[in-house]
């Protein structure tokens, strides 16, 4: 199969691998795939004051999907939470000219954006739960 | 450097296919445009040429088989051999009321998708399942058989893994039991010796790419006495190969298979114990540099040539576009459509995961230490890298069971 040279270029050079500390309130953490399917995205995101300031990827698949969720961290950087709530695979998959057979990597790194945000939101509902409510 | 002796790209898929022998090639070229006559032209010095080279190329396939000329009719490649073999069989055996086959999960889909076209005709298949070494057992064999199997299609070598069944021992269970005996010998003609006699085979798919012969041509043995198998054709015309398979023969192509099953026969003890030496270098080198390498299947009955192996933690797909230049091959869902990861190796007990990490790497006649020490070291540098992108890795080394996490497959 040929790939188009934004995933080679995605897979050679992946943009923010590594992790951030999933125990700190202001992370997000998303896990999204299974290891019998081939995939597994972790992707985590800092945000602060709304805004995503940081994200981070590891992945464990083809080249498609790691150069999905490598695309996806680096739009996700500076984008409010509302803003990553809004991406959509298909934006992955025309950016980086997917084949149909690889449409799924793309649908992943929506899955794991969605996951991350939502453990964020989670977080900050505890937070802000009976204890924390005189933050705001 | 050994980076720099090592000519790129470097092929290391020689159970896909084989580049032609040059010595091959030059025994071919004259049938192409000097000697170009139909073999079944009876009238006239062209066909008698072309008939003279095919039947000496069928001598030599012969004689590597210990067969007898007359039991080897030329096909167009193994699917075809397999078709034939299998359906021709059970077509010739329908009137008989015999219409049960056994063949295990594990074989070609040559061999598979012929079993499962006869099933929606009536027949009856046994899918044998395989141990986590790749074989099946002559007792799973001898378990498995009816008063009504017509035959026992059981693959000779593994094309995945390169794990050799018991043919010998099967070949005697159908013998004794009156039941004929096919075997895809595929990828195991040329490499280790395949004797019809001794190991009691009845029928034997064989094709020429596969030990540096060209593509397009293959053969089935069928034999002839003690039993006297017959099959009915499956290609219909003007009576070719003693009405066995009409069409014109290919008859450069048959020189080239003949000429390469001399060669092979010929050089077979001494190529292929180079060939397994090379291949353990690769294994050592790969298995003690390469923390988490699993080898697949039976290492002992195993073709000399093939290594199949799994990085755990490393998808196949992408470990193989890292490994630019190197053309091998990969059990992983994402480089087939299916998106299933390899049949064989999950039919062997491999978890998934394992199965989509695997790679199968096949060394050949004019492989080099130095692509392999080449290869070794990209594969060692590739795995690292990309283990270190993986969560799946990450959670290992913080000590999590990766089968006590709920997945959400999709």
């Amino acid at each position: 199969m040929a790939y188009s040279n934004k995933v080679i270029d995605h897979y050679e050079h992946p943009r923010n691998v590594g992790s951030l500390d999933k125990g700190d309130a202001s992370v997000g953490t998303g896990i999204v795939g299974a290891p019998a399917c081939g995939d597994v995205m972790k992707l985590q995101i800092k945000v602060e004051n709304g805004v995503i300031t940081d994200a981070k990827f590891k992945t464990y698949g083809c080249g498609s999907a790691i150069a999905s969720s490598s695309l996806v961290t680096e739009w996700v950087k500076g984008m409010s939470v509302d803003q990553a709530m809004q991406i959509k695979n298909s934006q992955i998959a025309e950016e980086l000219s997917l084949p149909p057979v690889k449409i799924h990597c793309s649908v992943l790194a929506e899955d794991a954006i969605k996951a991350a945000i939502r453990d964020f939101q989670q977080k900050q509902g505890a937070a802000a739960g009976p204890a924390g409510d005189s933050d705001h | 450097m050994t980076q720099q002796a090592a000519k790129r790209p470097i092929y290391l898929d020689y159970a896909a296919t084989c580049p032609v022998d040059p010595r091959v090639l030059e025994a071919m070229l004259p049938y192409f445009s000097d000697r170009y006559g139909n073999a079944a032209s009876r009238t006239h010095v062209f066909g008698w040429q072309a008939e003279e080279a095919v039947e000496a190329a069928r001598r030599e396939i012969a004689t590597t088989l210990n067969a007898d000329p007359k039991e080897i009719t030329f096909t167009s490649g193994a699917t075809e051999s397999n078709n034939l073999a299998i359906k021709g069989v059970v077509e010739y055996l329908a009137e008989s009321g015999k219409k049960h086959l056994v063949t295990a999960v594990t074989e070609h889909k040559a061999v598979l998708d012929t079993c499962k076209h006869l099933e929606r005709h009536g027949c009856e298949v046994t899918y044998l399942p395989v141990g986590v070494d790749g074989r099946v057992t002559p007792e799973q064999v001898a378990a498995a058989l009816r008063p009504d199997t017509a035959l026992v299609s059981l693959m000779f070598a593994n094309n995945e893994t390169g794990v050799i069944n018991p043919v010998t021992e099967i070949g005697a269970v159908c013998r004794a039991a009156g039941v004929l005996f096919h075997t895809d010998a595929v990828q195991a003609f040329g490499k280790v010796p395949v004797d019809v006699e001794a190991m009691h085979i009845d029928l034997a798919s064989l094709s020429a790419h596969k030990l540096y012969g060209p593509k397009g041509v293959g053969a089935l043995y069928i034999r002839r006495r003690k039993p006297r198998v017959r099959i009915a054709p499956q290609i219909h015309g003007g009576g070719h190969e003693r009405g066995t398979r009409s069409g014109t023969l290919n008859v450069p192509g048959i020189v080239g298979f003949g000429y390469a099953a001399k060669l092979a026969r010929e050089e077979l003890a001494g190529e292929s114990a180079h060939v397994l030496e090379l291949r353990e270098h690769l294994r050592r080198r790969l298995v003690t540099e390469i923390p988490h390498a699993i080898v697949n299947g039976s290492l002992e009955h195993r073709l000399p040539g093939t290594l199949n192996i799994s990085f755990a933690y490393v998808e196949g797909e992408s470990l193989l576009m890292g490994l630019k230049d190197i053309a091998v091959s990969s059990g992983s869902a994402c480089t087939s459509a299916s998106l299933e990861p390899s049949y064989v190796l999950r039919a062997m007990g491999l978890d998934d995961e394992l199965a989509h990490s695997s790679l199968r790497i096949t060394i050949g006649r004019f492989t080099t230490r130095e692509e392999l020490d080449f290869v070794a070291d990209l594969i060692a540098r590739e795995v690292a890298r990309l283990r270190d992108m993986s969560p799946l890795w990450e959670m290992v080394q913080e000590g999590i069971d990766l089968r006590t996490i709920e997945w959400t497959p999709h």
